[in-house]
């Protein structure tokens, strides 16, 4: 699935960005470019600050130190600004966060109808397009506990769309998910990436990277260790580190 | 030894023993020490029923003067018969009673009405439901503009008065508390500070001080041509207070909730009040539904306290009424009569939680 990315015009930019929680340096020195078409793959091994790191883009962490520019816009403590980034940023996250309350339907047309003023109507019909798309149309009038894993993540990614996000962060979006449905929400994901989606995806499904990656990010104890190409990084991998995440995490 | 099992063929469970019989012998009487259990809790209950239903019904006296009750050993139901209307408005002149009645009617068809499910959805009855407080306020109270006598609110009382405290409390201490537990986890810390503060404060004195003050204090924060009714000043004071524990206990339900739903609602872009109210404040109310009506059947009952202050609410009519030279000394009858209504108005709130529990869960 390789395209042509480097002319594309930068999404998200990163520089010098450093996280700590109390005395824990979560992130050090982060600095990357994501895109516009780019699909970025993170992985490393747990607690090596992937997570922390894309959910500084959105603000769902603060950094303390250094520049996020998504589309252009600092982040900053400025709530106007959070706001109006994180209406652009979609997320999906590792534990779905659908809301219980609410009627798939009315997941999914929340926040276009509250915050992108769109009529309800409209919002339905956008929102019936979506299931469709991701395949569970038939799903649209039940709760979030009504349905299977995969069956809600599928939601979720298609209440994120909803908001028609320039960008799209996933969380380690398979790791909850019982083996067999992990395939049902990275085919979602896969035709994402195939109509040009801007991507950043934490995961460790190694073989969606490959295939799907423009770009694999390595990250171990909140540092970017090694960053190239899904070719290079598998079959070439620079550095120690990397070959031994990749030896153990392949050879499972 | 190995008893040799039969697959079972039947779609559906096979049919166990039942009937009423069988329910005793498995719950009452087995194993013997069950049985004991039984027998001894049946003797107490008769030995201490038997009297007071000897007291309350058998050797009662009814009718509406007192000399029916002369020689007898019961319960004077006469007494309660007699000042049945004063139980339930106070001192509400006489004349005009119908009026109370009449609104207390109206109440009691709007509930019916919305018991039924298919009345429920209808326009025009949430419409009767918001315009209800205003009808039955002008209802009780009067006035020149509509042709009724007006009655002062220092005649107002008994149980009207108790529900009257209690409902204005509750309505209003609701929202007050959803503010402050939602101040108490503001990232401003002014606002915090001040919800903090408050509930604090409130939660550390006791309910009567706060009526006393709200009926002393109050006044000399508005200019005195202002003026305020006894009962003003303590729904005011209820109202304070409950919102401190109410307020408590919702932020319990802000913090038992999932921190992706507050994540979820952030990463969609939602504002701080559309998240609140959308996502957080429906399902945290849910969850504190229960301790929520156990505020509320507090506040209910601690309106009794209003008595320091002057008001003749339904625990002060019973004090007065037993007063009454005709009635003298019917303490008992008073005190289980009032119990009893206590009871029934506490009970139907935790059944209408219970309702709401089912309807509402998760």
């Amino acid at each position: 699935m390789e395209h042509n990315i480097d002319n594309k015009p930068v999404m998200i930019e990163m520089n010098q960005v450093n996280k700590w929680y109390d005395d824990y340096h979560a992130l050090d020195n982060i600095n990357l470019k994501v895109r516009k078409g780019e699909r970025m793959v993170i992985c490393g091994p747990s607690g090596s600050g992937k997570s922390t790191l894309i959910r500084t883009i959105n603000r769902l962490e603060e950094h303390q130190y250094g520049q996020i520019i998504v589309e252009g816009v600092e982040m900053t403590p400025d709530v106007k600004k959070i706001h109006e980034i994180r209406k652009e940023v979609g997320m999906v996250f590792q534990q779905f966060n659908l809301f219980p309350h609410l009627t798939v339907l009315n997941n999914i047309t929340l926040s276009p109808v509250w915050e992108r003023n769109i009529p309800k109507k409209e919002a339905e019909q956008t929102a019936l397009e979506l299931l469709e798309r991701v395949g569970i149309l038939e799903q649209a009038n039940k709760y979030p506990g009504q349905l299977s894993g995969g069956q809600q993540q599928r939601v979720a990614i298609a209440r994120a769309l909803a908001m028609k996000p320039k960008i799209m962060l996933f969380d380690e979006p398979t790791s909850a998910l019982d083996p067999e449905m992990i395939k049902e929400v990275l085919d979602v994901m896969r035709e994402l990436a195939i109509g040009g989606m801007t991507m950043m995806v934490v995961t460790h499904e190694m073989v969606f990277a490959r295939e799907v990656a423009d770009t694999m990010v390595f990250m171990d104890a909140g540092k970017i260790v090694e960053k190239s190409t899904p070719k290079e990084f598998f079959s070439n991998p620079k550095e120690e580190r990397t070959r031994q995440f990749l030896n153990q995490i392949l050879n499972n | 030894m190995k008893t040799i099992v039969e697959p079972y063929h039947g779609d559906r469970p096979p049919i166990l023993k039942s009937g009423a019989l069988n329910w005793m012998k498995n719950n009452l009487f087995s194993p013997w020490y069950n049985a004991v259990l039984t027998v001894v809790t049946a003797a107490l209950v008769y030995i201490l029923v038997t009297p007071l239903w000897r007291w309350a019904v058998t050797d009662a006296c009814f009718g509406t003067t007192p000399d029916v009750c002369k020689g007898s050993h019961g319960a004077c139901w006469a007494f309660i018969q007699d000042m049945w209307p004063v139980f339930m408005v106070g001192t509400y002149p006489s004349d005009q009673r119908w009026r109370v009645a009449l609104a207390a009617g109206m109440v009691l068809l709007l509930i019916i009405a919305t018991l039924f499910r298919a009345l429920r959805k209808k326009r025009l009855l949430h419409l009767l439901w918001i315009l209800s407080p205003a009808v039955i306020f002008i209802l009780v109270r009067g006035g020149e503009t509509f042709h009724l006598q007006y009655v002062p609110s220092t005649q107002w009382g008994g149980l009207m008065l108790t529900v009257f405290l209690s409902l204005v409390s509750m309505i209003f201490a609701f929202p007050l508390s959803v503010l402050l537990a939602l101040g108490r986890q503001s990232d401003m810390p002014v606002i915090r500070s001040v919800s903090v503060a408050y509930i604090e404060l409130v939660r550390g004195v006791p309910l009567i001080s706060i009526l006393f003050m709200a009926s002393v204090v109050l006044p000399l924060f508005f200019p005195p041509e202002m003026e305020f009714s006894k009962i003003m000043r303590a729904m005011v004071g209820i109202t304070l207070f409950f919102a401190a524990y109410l307020a408590e206990n919702i932020r319990g339900g802000l913090q038992g909730l999932a921190r992706g739903q507050y994540e979820a609602a952030d990463a969609l872009g939602l504002g701080y009040w559309k998240k609140m109210g959308f996502i957080i404040l429906p399902q945290a109310l849910r969850i504190v539904l229960p301790p929520m009506v156990n505020n509320f059947i507090g506040i209910l009952k601690d309106t009794s306290l209003v008595g320091i202050i002057g008001l003749i609410d339904l625990l002060q009519v019973a004090f007065a009424a037993t007063s009454n030279p005709k009635w003298l000394g019917k303490i008992e009858e008073a005190y289980l009569f009032v119990a009893l209504f206590y009871w029934i108005m506490c009970y139907s709130l935790s059944k209408f939680s219970r309702i709401l529990e089912e309807r509402y869960q998760l």
